[in-house]
């Protein structure tokens, strides 16, 4: 089943020195993970909503919150435990959080 | 013999086997159908045709594979039938045909391992805590929603609502039906154990209730307590939350006075403690610490056995329980697992001891037990004034009227000295 791993942090958080690394982290997921992608910063995102025949454009995210998504990753697992262990190695688990979705389909 | 008899023994017998062999069955079924509602719908169909045949046919001799058989064979029915899960029927008959000739003679470690499956999905970490609960009332023990609504106090939409959503959240995100493997064993069997502990606590905190259409927790938590040690007889802990709830359960007839107002275990009236109940818990607790693997739950259990087995409230050992919250507090650091050990310093060393560790706490949040256990121990050095103001601080935070009485009567007592 694939799952999308969505990477939130609050960007005033540094990583710690010794923490494993994306590197190791891809390394480990080797085989189980199908796409995934670093996002920009939120400065750069906009967010679109169409509301009758209007576009309202609003500069930044979606929902004012201090995480925020920073990367996702797309795995194909066996079950949701083993989604959780992957989720729980990525290195953003440590200090931020990784939200783990089933795909619709 | 009349015929409304043998009816009546034939119901017993069915309700008998609903109570036993129910949650196994309704295991066996998500196993073989990977649907949860169907499992549900098919196993109560079965107990229904149980009760429509034996009558007249007689109770099989293996009233527990006739009824998992006809489930599955319901379920099929009802999967052929249905086209839009033509793929599920698929899955279904594969593992059915290889079945036919197993579930005549069901084993009955297979079976185990079902209902072991489903206590450990049932109380996935991934759920909530209130759906884990629930789910587990509901599909282990067989509860109907209204009554789990009812034991909750929720209204039944609302449970209803959470049993669904759980059930969805299994089937969508592909929680695995399965005993855990044995890396995640461990943490695993502790979720288990917490959510059958903290059903048994619901029940036992609301036992001074007065609604009597509550169903029984206490005593679910202990069945599921005893299926889990059936299923897991390697497991010390295990054991060890069956001891504790045992000996916890051994005071229920003592805990209420006639107004239902809640009576300190120093007061209570120990003839009306369930002597058969204390006896299995120390000897099942014995057996767990022989294997020489404690955790939380066997000391949880040593602690209510020191109580258990003192003839009266002054022949407590309390040297003895304040050393065990010590090692509880080392392997559980919680602020109540703290204060309880002040407490237990307190009643072996003296109020002074117990109130310097009490006020150490201090910055720990306890809800009303820390002024109301600071408040006792003032009272018993003689600070009346600080004792007075401690219990009306632990009266504002009190939750429960029960609570809220006993206070005000150690106010009004303390006034009158």
């Amino acid at each position: 089943m694939k799952y999308m791993l969505l990477i939130c942090v609050d960007d005033t958080i540094e990583p710690t020195e010794g923490d494993p690394t994306i590197e190791q982290w891809l390394d480990e997921v080797e085989g189980k993970r199908l796409d995934g992608s670093q996002l920009r910063s939120i400065q750069d995102a906009t967010t679109v909503r169409t509301r009758g025949d209007e576009v309202l454009l609003s500069d930044g995210p979606f929902a004012e919150t201090k995480e925020h998504i920073v990367g996702y990753d797309i795995v194909d697992c066996a079950d949701l435990d083993e989604a959780i262990r992957i989720a729980s190695r990525h290195p953003c688990a440590r200090f931020g959080s990784v939200e783990i979705r089933p795909f619709a389909e | 013999m009349t015929g409304g008899a043998h009816e009546a023994r034939v119901e017993a017998a069915v309700a008998e086997l609903f109570r036993a062999e129910r949650g196994r069955i309704v295991a066996t079924l998500i196993r073989l159908t990977g649907d949860w509602d169907l499992a549900e719908e098919c196993v109560q169909d079965a107990f229904a045709r149980a009760l429509e045949h034996w009558p007249c046919e007689g109770v099989p001799r293996r009233p527990g594979a006739w009824l998992t058989t006809t489930a599955r064979n319901r379920a099929l029915d009802r999967l052929r039938r249905s086209t839009v899960e033509a793929a599920k029927l698929r899955e279904v008959v594969t593992v059915a045909d290889d079945d036919v000739h197993v579930d005549v003679d069901v084993d009955q470690d297979d079976i185990g391992d079902d209902l072991l499956r489903l206590i450990f999905t049932c109380c996935h970490p991934a759920l909530t805590l209130e759906a884990r609960v629930a789910l587990t009332l509901h599909t282990v023990t067989g509860l109907t929603t209204a009554e789990i609504a009812r034991a909750f106090l929720v209204p039944e939409a609302t449970m209803a609502k959470r049993l669904v959503r759980a059930r969805q959240k299994i089937r969508n995100a592909r929680v695995p039906y399965r005993v855990p493997p044995a890396h995640l064993l461990p943490e695993r069997t502790g979720g288990v154990l917490g959510v059958l502990y903290l059903l048994f606590n619901e029940g036992y905190s609301a036992s001074g209730g007065a609604d009597l259409l509550r169903p029984d927790l206490c005593a679910e938590a202990i069945r599921l307590a005893r299926t889990l040690v059936d299923l897991m007889p390697d497991e010390p802990e295990a054991v060890g939350l069956l001891a504790l709830t045992l000996l916890q359960d051994s005071r229920r007839a003592a805990r209420f006075d006639g107004a239902g107002d809640l009576v300190p275990l120093a007061e209570q009236d120990r003839a009306r403690w369930d002597g058969e109940r204390i006896e299995e818990g120390v000897a099942l607790l014995d057996a767990a610490l022989r294997r020489g693997r404690p955790g939380p739950y066997q000391v949880q259990a040593a602690i209510a056995a020191c109580h258990a087995t003192a003839a009266r409230a002054a022949d407590t050992d309390w040297p003895q329980i304040a050393l065990l919250y010590g090692e509880l507090a080392k392997l559980v650091p919680s602020p109540v697992v703290r204060l309880n050990r002040a407490v237990a310093v307190a009643m072996a060393d003296g109020p002074a001891a117990g109130l310097a560790l009490v006020d150490g706490l201090a910055h720990e949040s306890n809800g009303h037990l820390l002024p109301a256990t600071r408040a006792d121990l003032l009272r018993r050095l003689g600070r009346t004034t600080e004792a007075l103001a401690a219990y009306g601080q632990a009266r504002a935070l009190a939750p429960t009227e029960a609570e809220r009485r006993h206070l005000t009567r150690r106010i009004t007592d303390l006034r009158a000295d």
